[in-house]
Order: structure tokens, then sequence, then C-alpha cells
């Protein structure tokens, strides 16, 4: 009111005076009625009471978001509302805290990988998956990627939607027996016309690729091609970093860094790539610098790479990023630190193993590839796991994921389960899954005789 | 500061692991020893009060809006209620899992399509898909969209061209060309709204589609928008809305009914979640009905059974996410729409746009305008004159910090020159709006007196004004070891 009469205004819809009537609402929105904050309260508790939680029901999904432990400080300092409410570092004299917590994270993404270089974060391990390819038909002037069946069939599509769009192509490799991309369908994919070749390691199986001989084969048969490769952060404090094996671009899912599953967003879109790759790259970047006084501080940098300077001539169009989950992930591995991330690869590689092994002794089920692998593993089901699925969840346990749908093509997997054990995850709930999948199957009519001779529904 | 590395003491730890209970086997029985690491990676090692102090030192030197007012235009900088921050932690929405079965996670989908129908009549649009994670993937998507709309109408090969104002933010274009288009500017004319004659001289058989942002980034209402609209859609184009500034309108003028064909929205922005230093947003698109098939998979369907999701879309344009967006950011805007209702709304953009037109009847005078029309949430003034005097609108802003205010957006939209782009938002008090505005009445009268001041300013900050074109020169990107410190630490 106080505004209104200053202005000299009697209503505030004179305010609104350049609408054309014809644009002008005549009816109030149509929506709900306004809540309290304790009638908003409820009515939310009421919708997440709606679900199964991952804190009150053991989960064997992976599949792209991973239910790691989050200590209790990362969500402490995530509260701090300097950080939280606070937007996009342009005034850095007033941002220096944000700003050098990103420059820590891309230290870190740096430290993990191998690589010279990581930007600020993007959305996801799906859409930076689909800008490293991007980059990579830019930075060799070639049209085809080459992508592995074995990367995650989410992420296969979101490099497909972004490759289509721009007017690229792709071409998926196949899987051999063991679980991991075909080198030798691969050696003849490769060629002059590659832009990129596209792995994920550990890759959707949970299987550990060759990285060094798919390298080698790329070097030999497409030199201008990009390399990239979709790692898990948590694996590489175990694995040989990709930046030690020629890769040229390393994006990733940084959810399980300190980030909770949150029914799949918001993730942690990791990029990371070598030197000569740096103005090529999307997102933000810090840097460091000095004030006038001379002390160290920090800036976002290389910005004539971006929308805001470059317009349509940018490296891409990210704006708003996923800033919080970068600093998520950089208080997570502070907190865990050199030994506490350590415990935590070798905990979902023994936990993996064991699970794997449980399986494998398991009466009608099977292991269908054998190659190493982490956190993961690909389980051959006697009924279709959707069926196991809905048993476990009366058992008060999330299983896995069925793979039938997203490889029609292969045999082994029609009745195939994906499971994922991470350290969270104890021997008695790994014991617990067997002991329900292995009673559920022996219910199910469609059971396998001890004979043999199964009558397999197919899953999905 | 210290970054937290130099921090780092061999040996020391933040937290303990439960110790394992399964077999803990040789690793080099399970992995090749070619697959391993050498070294382990040089995280650093810092107990945890340690790293909570590190943080916590990092946090006092950083500004939110909960520090103090932040007008950057463009923004939305607005208040984001507590309550919303407690809900999106809830067990039941943090700790789910995306791939969980439908049954397990009814109240997730629920609220998902729910929020999808708030924001369709928000805009006046027939549906919308909440998977981009922000405002430049929503624009990406809804050239997706434009893209496979017109291949299957039979002229997507001939609509090659977006069309974009000359004051459009610059994710527009670069989504664009992101897409695949070619980009041809408009001009905006002297009111600032767009011209109508260059629009109608570039529009022709080879336009796919027109973005606008109404208001527009001069924080002005595109009065000719149904004239516009009518241009765009006799060439056979589309009308694509950038939801930006939806702020100043909420309640009084939909999208839908201005005659645009997609909209997106940044729930960062007009739905109130934090922006979170940068991310994470979430920018929802919304289209009319012809263009639902193309919405990205999956689609959230109600059925006998409940809520599932529709994967099998023959004419979706595929996807973008690797599943439902920003997902915990959506729970917010959604905790924001039920806590304010339909008048709530309203009041919001009427309350963002009465700020707005305080703030600046406080400022005319002292700053040069370049249109002189009742503003919407926001406007744009210019140091154009100040320049004259060797003061720059980035001196301004320096200056600005040393007040405890956040500056507004300086040099956007490119069209005007030196420009300061202001926008209050609707959380505001007058006594705020007053303090700020006599801070930049006192800065305009030091241009004159005591330039030089305002060219070293900020003279309060924890730094001092920061070397940017040094470190794009030199980039120093990550913190490396220096010799002098080899042998302590990690
Ligand atoms: C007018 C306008 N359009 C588009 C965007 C891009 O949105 P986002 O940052 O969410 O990607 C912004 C963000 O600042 C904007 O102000």
């Amino acid at each position: 009111m106080v505004m209104l009469s200053r202005l000299g205004l009697d209503s505030s819809s004179e305010l609104f005076r350049e609408l054309p009537s014809s644009l002008r609402m005549s009816r109030p929105l149509a929506l709900p009625a306004a809540l309290s904050e304790l009638e908003l309260l409820k009515t939310l508790k009421a919708l997440a009471d709606g679900n199964l939680n991952l804190d009150e029901h053991p989960c064997f999904l992976g599949a792209g978001v991973y239910d790691h432990y989050v200590p209790s400080v990362v969500d402490h300092v995530l509260g701090r509302s300097e950080f939280y409410t606070s937007y996009t570092p342009y005034q850095p004299e007033m941002s220096q805290g944000m700003l050098q917590a990103i420059f820590e994270y891309q230290t870190l993404i740096c430290e993990l990988t191998g690589m010279e270089v990581a930007n600020a974060s993007l959305y996801d391990g799906g859409s930076s998956l689909a800008e490293a390819a991007l980059m990579g038909c830019r930075a060799s002037g070639r049209e085809e990627v080459l992508i592995a069946r074995t990367v995650n069939p989410f992420y296969r599509e979101v490099v497909a939607t972004y490759l289509r769009t721009a007017g690229f192509a792709i071409r998926e490799i196949p899987l051999d027996e063991s679980g991991a991309v075909d080198l030798d369908l691969l050696a003849a994919a490769a060629g002059s016309g590659t832009a990129a070749l596209i792995l994920q390691s550990p890759n959707f199986f949970g299987i550990l690729e060759d990285l060094e001989a798919a390298g080698n084969i790329l070097r030999r048969r497409a030199p201008a091609a990009s390399f990239v490769v979709s790692a898990d952060p948590i694996s590489l404090a175990l694995l040989r970093p990709p930046g030690e094996l020629g890769v040229d671009i390393v994006v990733g899912e940084g959810q399980v860094l300190g980030n909770h599953p949150s029914f799949g967003g918001p993730l942690l879109g990791i990029m990371a790539c070598t030197e000569k790759l740096l103005r090529r790259m999307p997102g933000r970047i810090v840097g460091e610098t000095t004030d006038a006084e001379g002390r160290r501080g920090y800036v976002l940098t290389i910005q004539t790479r971006e929308q805001h300077i470059r317009r349509e001539k940018a490296t891409s169009n990210i704006c708003t990023n996923q800033a919080l989950n970068a600093l998520a992930a950089a208080v997570y591995l502070t907190v865990l630190g050199k030994d506490g991330l350590r415990e935590v690869a070798f905990n979902c590689c023994w936990k993996g193993h064991y699970a794997r092994e449980r399986f494998r002794s398991l009466r009608g089920f099977a292991i269908p590839y054998q190659g190493p692998c982490f956190r993961e593993f690909v389980v051959n089901c006697p009924i279709p796991p959707a069926e196991l699925n809905s048993a476990l969840i009366r058992d008060g346990i999330i299983g896995g994921y069925p793979l039938a749908r997203h490889y029609p093509e292969r045999e082994e997997l029609r009745s195939a389960w994906l499971l994922c054990v991470t350290e969270r995850r104890t021997r008695a709930e790994i014991d617990r899954l067997a002991e329900a999948a292995a009673a559920a199957a022996a219910l199910s009519p469609v059971f396998p005789s001890p004979e043999g001779g199964t009558v397999l529904e197919n899953d999905l | 500061m210290k970054t937290i590395f130099e921090r780092s003491r061999s040996g020391r730890r933040g937290l303990l692991i439960p110790p394992c209970d399964v077999p803990e086997v040789e690793l080099d029985s399970l992995i090749p020893r070619r697959f391993q690491r050498g070294a382990p990676p040089a995280l650093p090692e810092v107990d945890q009060l340690t790293a909570v102090r590190h943080y916590t030192a990092l946090s006092r030197r950083n500004h939110g809006v909960d520090s103090g007012f932040y007008p950057l235009g463009s923004c939305t900088m607005k208040y984001n209620p507590k309550v919303a921050e407690d809900i999106a932690r809830l067990a039941g929405f943090a700790r789910l899992h995306p791939l969980q079965p439908a049954e397990t996670c009814q109240g997730a989908l629920a609220l998902m399509h729910d929020l999808e129908r708030y924001l369709a009549e928000i805009a006046g649009m027939a549906r919308v898909t909440l998977q981009p994670a922000a405002g430049s993937h929503g624009e990406l998507l809804g050239l997706m969209i434009i893209k496979a709309f017109m291949a299957r109408r039979g002229d997507g090969e001939r609509r090659r061209v977006i069309l974009v104002p000359d004051t459009s933010h610059g994710t527009n274009p670069a989504s664009a060309a992101l897409a695949g288009y070619r980009v041809v500017q408009v001009r905006s004319g002297p009111d600032g709204d767009v011209d109508i004659e260059d629009l109608a001289a570039r529009l022709g058989e080879d336009t796919a589609a027109l973005m606008l942002t109404n208001p527009s980034t001069l924080g002005l209402f595109e009065r000719r928008i149904e004239a516009i609209s009518g241009l765009v859609h006799r060439a056979g184009g589309l009308l694509y809305y950038d939801g930006a500034n939806m702020n100043a309108i909420m309640g009084i003028s939909r999208p839908g009914d201005m005659g645009f064909d997609i909209v997106h929205f940044n729930l960062h922005k007009t739905f109130a979640t934090p922006h979170g230093g940068g991310g994470p947003g979430s920018g929802p698109v919304g289209v009319v009905r012809e263009l639902v098939p193309f919405l990205p998979v999956p689609v959230i369907e109600k059925g006998p059974g409940g809520y599932y999701l529709d994967h099998d879309r023959p004419l979706s344009v595929g996807k973008l996410h690797a599943f439902y967006g920003n997902f915990g950011v959506t729970v917010k805007a959604y905790a924001y729409i039920r806590s304010m209702g339909p008048d709530g709304l309203r009041q919001v953009s009427e309350d963002a746009v009465l700020s707005a037109n305080y703030l600046l009847s406080l400022l005319r005078g002292h700053y040069d305008l370049p249109f002189d029309r009742p503003c919407m949430h926001e406007f744009v003034l210019s140091a154009r004159k100040h320049k004259e005097l060797g003061v720059a609108a980035r001196d301004i802003a320096k200056r600005i910090l040393d007040y405890g205010f956040h500056p507004p957006t300086t040099y956007f939209p490119l069209t005007i020159a030196e420009a300061l782009m202001v926008e209050p938002t609707e959380s505001e008090s007058v006594e705020t709006l007053d303090a700020f505005a006599e801070a930049m009445v006192q800065i305009a009268r030091d241009a004159v007196t005591n330039p030089e001041m305002l060219r070293t300013a900020p003279h309060t900050t924890a730094v001092r004004r920061l070397d940017e074109v040094a470190a794009a020169r030199n980039p120093v990107l990550r913190w490396k070891r220096r010799d002098s410190e080899k042998g302590e630490g990690a």
C-alpha cells in the first residue's frame, strides 16, 4: 500500500495497463486453494509416505543412481543458506565461498580421473555424455559417434537424442560374451569417419571395460576421434584413472558423491578433459587469480566459450548447472578423504562379489557375464525379474532392475536382473535378498524342474 | 584463505566406514592388476571439524538471498521458503530410487503428475514435462520438439532458422545452434518492443520459430504480442516462450493465451526453489495439444491401477536426462504452488511488478532510463552518462558490494550500453528497497565527485577487485602443490 500510494496509484491493476485487455485473465487460476505451513507439511508428508524409501527398505537397484551413504556433514554444509540461496558467482568478490568450493571440486575431479581440467558441473551423467559426444564431433570434424551397447541404455538414449537433433550419426557396438564391448566389432567399426568412441567402465552390467585395448584400437583406426569414457567416481579410488589410458574426455554421474538418489535428480554431471580440449568444454569453469592487493582469489573464467558472450557460437547453452551437487561432492570427498573413499570402493567391490557368488550358487539362477565387476552384476533368473521384484517388495526389499526391455537382441538377458550392492548393504541383507529370491522362484509355477526344461515367460 | 588441500595432513580422516562383513578377498583375485590404479587419488586428509570449519568459513565468504538483497535481474532471486527444504529432504522424497517399481513410488508420481497440471494451467498449455534440468535445457527440448514436429509435418528440411530478438538471453541462440538451427536476430524498436517490420521481413519459408521472452529482457511487456503471434503462425512458424520472466504475469496473463506454442519454466526463479549457488534448477516445458506426442519419455500417466511411467511414445523426441529431471527441485516448486494457491500466485506477480515500479521511481533521474514506460517485474538502467565520467556499470556494481547488496545484472541485454538490470522481486520490504535506492543514488553522486573511489571498489569485501583478465590469460583451474609444500600434507 505504501508503495502504491507513493506511486500515486489506486490499485495494482494499473501497473498492468500496458497489457492488452484481451490478454488479461478474467478468472482465477484453477489451482488448489492456499495451504498454511502446517497443512502443507501434512499434505506433503502424506505424499512422501506413499513411497517406499531407501532408509527403511534395503535397495539393490543401481543402473545410474546408487544408494551410497551420505555423511551427515554433507547435508549440514549444504544447508548453509549462504551457499544454497546464492546464484552463479557473477560477482566474485561477494562469492568467494562458492568459487573456492568449485575450484576445489575441479581439483578433486582431476585427481580422481587423472585428467588435466574439469568443469564446474553439468546436469547429469547422461547429458554430460551427450555433451562429450558433441565435443568429439566438433574437435574431429567427423560426424559418426560409436557407442558401446554396454553403456547405460538411458545414457544412450540421451546421447542419441542430442546427436539426432544436432545432425550427427550414432552407431552402437555390440557386446561380447564376457559382458564387455566386443573389441573386434569395435575395430571393424572405427575408421576415418569416426568422431568419438564412447565407453562406460564399469559398464551398465558392472563389468570393467578394457579401456587400454579399446583406446589402442581407436588410435590406430581413427586417430582424429575423441576417446570418451563414462566412469564411476567411486570406482576410481581403485581403478586406473582414464587420464593414464589416453582418454580425451571423462564424464560420469557424481550423484554417488554425497548426493541422495532423490528419485533420479538432482544429479551431478561430471566432466573432465585434456588441456587441449579445454576451450571446447561446455559449462562454467573456475580459475585462480589475484585481487588488487595481490591476495589469492577465484573467478569464473574462460568465459569466451559461453552463451552469454558468444551466443550462437558458444560451445554449449549451459547456464544454470548443478553447483550445489558439486559442493556436495567436494564435501563428501573431503570428509571421506583418501582412505575413506578407498574403503567405500573396497566394500562395494567385496560385497558385490559376495552377492554375485551367492546368486551363482542358487538353484535356477545363473551369472551370464564373468568379467571383473564392480558393485553391479547381472543375474539370470528362473522367473521374470519383475515378478521377483513384486515378491521382494512383500518382504520389504527393493530388488533389482529387469534388463530385457533394453536388450531384446540378447538371448541371455531375456530374464536378466541387474543387481547393485553398495557399502550400505550388509551381509544379512544380501543373504535375505538371495533367500527371498530363491523362495519366490520356488513358489512360481514357471520354476524350472531340477531335470531342466524351463517354461520361461518373457519378462516385461 | 587456505584451500582444503593445504589443510590436509597425512593419516587424518573425517569419517569411519563400517567394517566389512563379507570376506575381504585379495583385490587381485577380483580385479586384474592392469585395471587397478597405482597410487590412490590425492584426496584431502582432514578431521571432521577441520572440514566443517573450512566449509563454514567458505559459506561466510558467500552472499545469498538469506544474507541480503539480491536484485540480480532476470534471475528472480526471491525468498526460498524454509519449509520446502524440509519437505524435499523427507526420506519419502530424497531417499527414492528412480527405477523403483511404480507401485512403490505412487506418492512421487502423483506429485509430478499434479505439478505438471498446475504448471500447464499457469501457462495455458495442454501438457508439461518436468524432465529438463534448467531453463536452457528446456529451451533445447523445446527446439527438439519443434524440429520433430516440423519433420513430421514435412517442412522440417526447409525450416532451418530460429529467430531471436537482439535483446534475447544468450541461452536462446546457443540452444538454437545446439539443436542444429541457424540463428537470425530480430531488431527491437525504439520503444523496446520487437520491431514488427523487421520481424515481418525476416519471417519466411525457412522460419522454424521465434523465441521470445515476455515480459522481455528489458522488463517491458511486449505489447504487440498478438500481432507477432499472427505473423509467426501465418509464416508457418511456431512461437517459443522463454519463461524466465514469468514472475510478472502469474494469474494475470498466460503465454498460451498470447499465442505461444511452447513454454519453458524456470522453477528456480518463478517458483521459489533456491538457486543453489548456480544450480540445481529445473526447466519444465509445456506445449500446446498438437505437440504433446513429441514430449520426451517417459511421461506420467494415470491408469486404473494408479500412476505409471509410459515409455511407449513413438513420436517422442527421446530423452535429455537419464531419469525424470531434478525431482528434488520440483518437490519444492510443488510445495510453493500449494502454499500460495491461485490468489497468492497472482499476488506474487502484482507485488513483484509493484516493487520494480517503486524502485524505478526512486532511481529515475539518477540513472539513464532507456525506455520510459511502466516496467514489469524488473527494469534496465544505463550507466552511459557515468561512463562519460569514467565510471562504468562494472564500477557501479562493484561499489554496490560495499553496501552489502548484490549488484544488479550488468551488461545484459547487449543492446543497452552499460546496462544495469534490476529485479527486486516481491519478497523485499519497502525499507530494503529504500535503502538500496539510497545507496544507488549516493553512488551516482560519487561517480561525479569521486570516480576513483568507484573505479577501485569494492573496498570492504573479503577480497578486493579480482583480475579476471589474468585468470583467463593464464588459466589455473586446479590446485597444485607448490614445491615448497612438498613433504607436508597429502
Ligand atoms: C531470460 C533468460 N532466459 C534463459 C535463461 C536460462 O535459464 P537457466 O539458467 O535456468 O538455464 C535465463 C537465466 O538466467 C534467463 O534470464
